[in-house]
């Protein structure tokens, strides 16, 4: 499969865009963590944005960043958001009221606990209706999101966003699924080569990869091993080098994905 | 659209245990929904239960996977050959070259929440054994379903609330049509669990009756539970030629309201509209179109409008949920699975709870069912958030 990368977004403790995330990647600029701040979209209606968690702020914050980037229309891309653990706080909380006695629970709650709520709010928000879709992959997820999203773009001819995020989850359900951090990772891709493409990838599944990923930064390489969606950092990684390379990604049931990278080369005319 | 078939599927919803319960519950007209009885709630509401999973166990090395999602799965893939057949698919195309795309909303998180009652009354730690990974995570069900038919190929779960099993249609599509594999499980499986039975309760959407889609005195939904799997191979590859064809699928996004569908439809008339030209066909190449039909006021009277927009008042339709309740994220692939029933079978399902067919209604609600050959089905499952998908199935004719 060929694709371009036309757009990216990022956030993560000490990362707070692409273009800060991008020095720090490429290791020539140092990697210093610290508290991630999220903010609501302002594109959502005021309503919307005073009920909107954390989970969700950060899949508009940098699936917004990257359509920016990539100057892409919400209403002409097709959307994949992909997590592991979605909203972990909100599902806490209902599952803290599940456990008394009254059981009253949040309407607003429950309907951000679906898996599906940031697209819902992405939708919302760029008054998009072309088709969006959530998904989920373990620790595989960011590897099953990609998949999907490069093959929308093949399928359609259409740019395709995709979002990965995962956030911790609080108390009891911390202890047995430690996720440590915030990370959220978007690319904007595209079957078409156009005049803002980055780099081109060619991907593929394989069962026989050689070498496993890692970070030369041994503070992002845990990043990498604890959050879910930061297993897609080994990407942006090897993209912010801007020279051809090639990054293996876990993938379900033992397989890889292969993707190889080859930058845009401007020329001078 | 590549030319796909359902060369076997395998269900399992209140209605019944395998395909030929469910067919003789649909014919019949029999609704399998009751007064709620489930665990520990007390809400004044009625449930599509699936009998006997509190006595079903997931042995040996997948006996971390046992859950009651997990159950429900594992009964639904026992049903009519379904194992078997995949079994044979992955001899003819090897175990990788299959791929499992499935759907869930709810996962495993009944087990969850009971044992957050559990909890240390001092540490607040979770009780020894709780399992995060195989039976909470929503990735569960795929991840099970592809260790227990020995398939390695790519996977993934949907979780878009009630469009989860049939957006999993087009994941299949997808892949097979680029070739990264050759055949696909489809399904999935949604369970009962207290999060949706309070949560939809909390948002005023459960009735006190057995659910009545397209009925003036609708109330709400009844929530169902359920689990259905579908093996998908290119038609050409495909030496039954009696097998149903799965010939188009839409998807679009509502821009609206999280738990409220747009008013006019609009998104479930574009998911439509897509699923159509996927097909190559025209609304009135459409015989039956299954709704989602939940029986809340605002969700039918904008199927209605989109329905009668796209259709007029001829096409017959109607909503199965009144009989096997509202599965949820597994209600697509319960539908799909009624869809195919229809053109195998040859009828029109009944609406049994619909008593007074809602006046403003512009489309043809097919309240009495009939017998008559099938050629197209449209099957719609639209959910929270605003996503919407439709899927067309036909006769191999």
């Amino acid at each position: 499969m060929r694709l371009y990368v036309e757009g990216l977004g990022l956030r993560g403790p000490g990362l707070v865009n692409w273009p800060a995330g991008r020095e720090v990647l490429a290791g020539r600029a140092p990697y210093v963590p610290a508290e991630v701040v999220l903010v609501a979209s302002e594109l959502l209606p005021v309503a919307e944005r005073r009920r909107v968690t954390d989970a969700v702020k950060l899949a508009l914050i940098v699936g917004s960043e990257a359509m920016t980037h990539a100057q892409a229309s919400p209403q002409t891309t097709r959307s994949v958001f992909v997590s592991s653990g979605a909203d972990g706080a909100t599902i806490t909380a209902i599952l803290e009221t599940l456990a008394t006695k009254n059981r009253e629970v949040s309407p607003t709650r429950f309907h951000n606990s679906v898996h599906n709520a940031p697209a819902g709010y992405w939708s919302i928000a760029t008054q998009s209706r072309e088709a969006s879709t959530s998904l989920c992959a373990y620790d595989d997820s960011f590897a099953a999101g990609f998949l999907e999203a490069s093959v929308q773009a093949l399928t359609y001819n259409l740019p395709v966003l995709l979002v990965s995020y995962d956030i911790p989850y609080p108390g009891a359900l911390g202890i047995v699924r430690p996720i440590a951090g915030i990370w959220g990772i978007a690319l904007v891709l595209s079957s078409q080569q156009t005049a803002g493409s980055i780099c081109a990838l060619s991907v593929k599944i394989s069962r026989s990869a050689e070498d496993m990923p890692h970070l030369p930064d041994p503070d992002l390489d845990i990043a990498r091993a604890q959050n879910p969606s930061a297993r897609g950092l080994p990407l942006l990684s090897a993209l912010a080098q801007e020279a051809p390379g090639r990054v293996n990604i876990p993938y379900v049931a033992g397989n890889v994905l292969e993707i190889e990278i080859a930058p845009m080369i401007r020329s001078a005319i | 659209m590549t030319n796909l078939a359902l060369t076997h599927f395998s269900l399992a919803s209140c209605l019944g245990v395998g395909l030929a319960e469910n067919l003789r519950a649909l014919k019949q007209g029999h609704s399998g929904l009751r007064l709620c009885d489930f665990e520990t709630v007390s809400l004044p509401t009625y449930i599509g239960k699936v009998d006997g999973l509190e006595g079903e166990r997931i042995t040996g090395s997948l006996a971390p996977y046992d859950c009651r999602n997990n159950r429900l799965a594992s009964l639904a893939l026992a049903q009519d050959g379904f194992v078997t057949a995949t079994e044979e698919a992955r001899q003819r195309y090897g175990a990788d070259r299959i791929g499992v795309f499935a759907g869930t909303s709810t996962s495993g998180i009944l087990e969850t929440e009971i044992a957050f009652r559990r909890r240390d009354p001092v540490s607040g730690a979770l009780p020894e054994g709780f399992r995060y990974r195989e039976r909470q995570n929503t990735y569960s069900v795929a991840d099970f379903v592809q260790k227990t038919l020995g398939l390695k190929g790519p996977a993934l779960v949907v979780s878009a609330a009630c469009a989860s099993t049939a957006m999993a249609f087009g994941n299949a599509a997808r892949m097979i049509a680029l070739g990264l594999c050759d055949a696909a499980v489809v399904g999935g499986a949604d369970s009962l669990c207290l999060t949706t039975l309070y949560g939809f309760h909390s948002l005023q959407l459960t009735s006190q009756n057995p659910c009545r889609p397209f009925d003036e005195a609708r109330d709400g939904i009844s929530i169902g539970e359920a689990a259905g799997f579908a093996l998908l191979e290119r038609a050409d590859a495909v030496v039954d030629n009696a097998s149903i064809r799965f010939l188009g699928y839409g998807e679009s996004s509502d821009a609206h309201h999280m738990s409220s569908p747009h008013p006019e439809g609009l998104g479930a008339k574009a998911a439509m509209e897509k699923a159509l030209k996927a097909a190559g066909l025209q609304p009135p190449d459409i015989d039956y179109v299954n709704l989602h039909g939940t029986a809340t006021k605002a969700g039918d009277a904008a199927e209605d409008l989109a329905i009668a927009a796209l259709f007029g008042a001829s096409t017959p339709c109607s909503s199965t949920k009144g009989m096997t309740g509202h599965a949820l994220g597994a209600s697509g692939i319960l539908e799909a699975i009624v869809a195919a029933l229809c053109i195998r079978d040859g009828f029109i399902p009944a609406s049994p709870t619909t008593r007074c067919l809602d006046p403003k209604m512009l489309s043809n609600y097919a309240t009495s069912g009939a017998v008559k050959p099938i050629e197209v089905v449209m099957s719609n499952s639209f959910g929270f958030g605003g996503g919407n998908c439709s899927l067309i199935f036909g006769h191999p004719r």
